[in-house]
C-alpha cells in the first residue's frame, strides 16, 4: 500500500522498477511471466494439443472409451498448464482472491455440467419412444430435438 | 445531553471517515476484470452444458462425424495457440518498455485472430451450404452457439487489441495502457483456455462419438 504513492512520484526509472518489485505485493501484484516461462507454456500446449489430435486422427486405439479418456486427461492438464504459464494464476495474486474466485467459479461449472448431463440423459432415458407420453413416431435419434419432425 | 460528556475543547470523535481513502487508479482493476472472466466463464459452461444436451439430437440430420473436418481444427487451434505465445512476448515487451516491440507483436497476435476467426466462418459457411446451419437440429443449434459465442469473444477481442495499439501509439507505455493490456491478456489467454475445452469436447469427442 505504502509503497505505491512512492513509486508514483518517483519520476527515477530505476528507482520506480526496484519499488515496484520489491516494495508491495498488492494491487497489480500479477506475477509477470519471464520468456522462458512463456514458452515452457507454449511447448507443453503444442505437446498437450498435437498427442490428442493424432490420436484421434490416425484411430490410434480401437476401443473409441480409451481414447477419449486420455484425450480428456490432456485437456484438463492443458488447462491447466495455461492458467500457470500464461494467465499467471497463483495463490498470492490479489491476495488469493483471484485463486478463491476460480474455487468457485469451479465449482458452479461442476454442478452445472455434472447436474445437467445427468438429469437430461435420465430424463431421455425414461421417456423413449413408447415407453412415456411421447408417441413412437419418433425416432430414437430425435428424442429431445426432435420436434421439428 | 451528549456533548457533556465530551471535554471542552477536544475533538468531536470520529465514527466513520468521510473522507475516501486515496486509492491508486485502477488498483482493482484486475480482480474486477477476473471476476468478469469468472462470471464469462459460467456462461460458457451453461453453453457447454446444453451442447452436452443435445449433442446427440439430430433430428435424422448429419452427425459430428458427418461435419466435422479435423485438419481444419487443428489449422484454427495452431492459430490460437500462436497468437497466444505472441500475445505473452508482447507483454514482455511491454515489461521491458519497448513501445515498438510491444506494437509489432500485438499486431502479429491481431493477424493470428483475424485467421483463425476466417478459418471458423469458413468452416461456419460450408456447413451452411450443405445445408447443416443452425435450424437444422438441436446439434447443430447447440453447436453453432457454443463455437459462435466463442467466435464473437475472440472478435471483440480483436477491437480491444486494435483500440489498444492505437492507444500506446498516441499515449505510450503509461502505467493506464499498461493496465488495459493486462487486461487484454488474461481475456485473451482465457479465451485459448475455453478453446481447449471446445475443440476437445466439442471436436474430437464428437468425431470419437
Amino acid at each position: 500500500m505504502s509503497a505505491e504513492p512512492h513509486v508514483s512520484t518517483h519520476g527515477h526509472d530505476a528507482h520506480g522498477h526496484h519499488g515496484d518489485h520489491h516494495g508491495h505485493d498488492h494491487g497489480d501484484g500479477h506475477a509477470h511471466g519471464s520468456r522462458k516461462s512463456y514458452m515452457t507454456g507454449f511447448l507443453l500446449s503444442v505437446v498437450l494439443t498435437a498427442i490428442p489430435f493424432a490420436l484421434v486422427m490416425t484411430d490410434a486405439f480401437a476401443d473409441t472409451r480409451v481414447t477419449a479418456g486420455i484425450v480428456m486427461a490432456f485437456a484438463l492438464v492443458q488447462i491447466v498448464v495455461h492458467m500457470v504459464y500464461f494467465l499467471h494464476m497463483n495463490s498470492k495474486s490479489e491476495n488469493g482472491w483471484t485463486l478463491m474466485a476460480l474455487i468457485f467459479t469451479l465449482i458452479v461449472v461442476v454442478i452445472a455440467l455434472t447436474g445437467s448431463l445427468w438429469v437430461m440423459y435420465h430424463m431421455n432415458q425414461n421417456m423413449m419412444p413408447g415407453t412415456g407420453a411421447m408417441s413412437g413416431a419418433m425416432s430414437a435419434s430425435g428424442d429431445v430435438g426432435g420436434g421439428g419432425m | 445531553m451528549s456533548s457533556a460528556t465530551i471535554p471542552p475543547g477536544a475533538e468531536a470523535p470520529i465514527f466513520y471517515e468521510t473522507d475516501e481513502h486515496h486509492h491508486e487508479a485502477g488498483g482493482s482493476t484486475m480482480l474486477g476484470f477476473w471476476l468478469y472472466l469468472m462470471s464469462d466463464c459460467l456462461i460458457f459452461a451453461m453453453l457447454f452444458a446444453a451442447y452436452g444436451v443435445y449433442g446427440g439430437s439430430y433430428a435424422g440430420g448429419p452427425d459430428q462425424r458427418e461435419l466435422f473436418e479435423l485438419p481444419l481444427v487443428a489449422v484454427n487451434t495452431a492459430m490460437l495457440l500462436f497468437s497466444s505465445i505472441t500475445y505473452g512476448f508482447a507483454m514482455i515487451a511491454m515489461d521491458e518498455n519497448r513501445k515498438g516491440a510491444t506494437q509489432a507483436w500485438l499486431a502479429v497476435t491481431g493477424l493470428f485472430g483475424l485467421a483463425f476467426l476466417g478459418i471458423e466462418l469458413y468452416e461456419f459457411s460450408n456447413l451452411i451450404h450443405e445445408g447443416a446451419g443452425p435450424w437444422r437440429s438441436a446439434f447443430l443449434s447447440a453447436f453453432f452457439t457454443l463455437v459462435g459465442t466463442h467466435g464473437l469473444h475472440v472478435t471483440f477481442g480483436i477491437i480491444w487489441l486494435v483500440t489498444l495499439m492505437v492507444q500506446v501509439g498516441r499515449k505510450g507505455l503509461i502505467p493506464d495502457n499498461k493496465r488495459r493490456l493486462q487486461c487484454l491478456s488474461l481475456f485473451w489467454h482465457f479465451l485459448d483456455v475455453i478453446w481447449i475445452g471446445v475443440f476437445t469436447f466439442v471436436y474430437l469427442l464428437g468425431v470419437l462419438r
